[in-house]
């Protein structure tokens, strides 16, 4: 297995505290459907976790399949490290 | 349909090898009031429960497979480096001679998961409250097993899963409110 920088570690907790968030707010919104504030909120974080997204996926690889990210050359969706491995 | 994402919901460390805590944290992972109990009990009482509590079903019910996932990769982290002498002194050498290192749906008793620790009564009120008592069980658990443990990296993520179910559990609440309101609505003409 690879070894991981530190760069990696603080972006995928960047990911990880924006990707929380936004479950949170999920959840909240189920049950509070008419909250424009929370939802505008939702909506910004949404758009914030799209960058997050790029940027993790440049450097170290597909976070989703199914085509919901790219693949480099050769297929690298397999590559380590699996979450329970960092 | 599920699409998986490459990460932890929340990041899992742990001090040291100590498979001790793995089999207390097993209790989590294939336990009456664990984590895959959650995901299938919410996500299966979808399909009869009123269309305004659906969604909220089916985000919990997915959240509970990514505290799967922390709760899995607690106990790997934990037990990876442990010598079957050990995994012995750990109360682990039933779990080893039939599973070596692999994980296993059970209890900390070592009870096998059934489909029985699931109710699906198909009255909305009747799972909404199961649901919130599930909610509860599990969080008290978690309190439990941090009680138990002496290890601060883990009990970090232990805390988060924590306080999880007590979010969940004041969804469900909310979730029981929405349906009252609405059937109180539909009475007055």
């Amino acid at each position: 297995m690879k070894q991981l920088p530190k760069e990696y570690y603080e972006l995928l907790e960047q990911l990880q505290m924006v990707d929380f968030a936004l479950v949170d707010l999920t959840l909240y919104l189920d049950t509070h459907p008419n909250d424009y504030q929370a939802i505008q909120q939702f909506n910004q974080l949404a758009q914030q976790r799209k960058q997050l997204k790029k940027q993790y996926e440049t450097t170290y690889g597909p976070l989703q399949q199914y085509g919901n990210s790219y693949s480099n050359y050769p297929w690298n969706w397999d590559d380590t490290p699996w979450p329970w491995q960092v | 349909m599920w699409i998986y994402e490459k990460k932890l919901q929340y990041p899992v460390r742990v001090s040291t090898c100590n498979p001790k805590l793995a089999k207390y944290l097993i209790e989590q992972y294939g336990g009456a009031d664990g984590e895959l109990a959650a995901a299938l009990r919410y996500l299966n009482q979808r399909y009869t429960i009123p269309d305004k509590v659906v969604g909220l079903l089916t985000d919990i019910g997915t959240e509970e497979f990514a505290h799967l996932e922390m709760i899995a990769t607690m106990v790997y982290k934990l037990t990876k480096d442990a010598t079957p002498d050990q995994l012995k002194e750990a109360g682990l050498d039933t779990h080893y001679v039939n599973h070596d290192n692999a994980l296993f749906y059970h209890n900390a008793g070592g009870v096998p998961f059934t489909a029985a620790y699931i109710q699906a009564k198909g009255d909305p009120i009747a799972d909404l409250y199961e649901d919130i008592a599930a909610e509860e069980k599990a969080r008290a658990t978690y309190q439990w097993i941090i009680n138990m443990s002496d290890d601060p990296d883990l009990n970090d993520g232990l805390r988060f899963l924590r306080e999880r179910e007590i979010i969940h559990a004041q969804r469900f609440r909310e979730a029981v409110e929405l349906l009252k309101e609405e059937r109180d609505r539909k009475k007055v003409f």
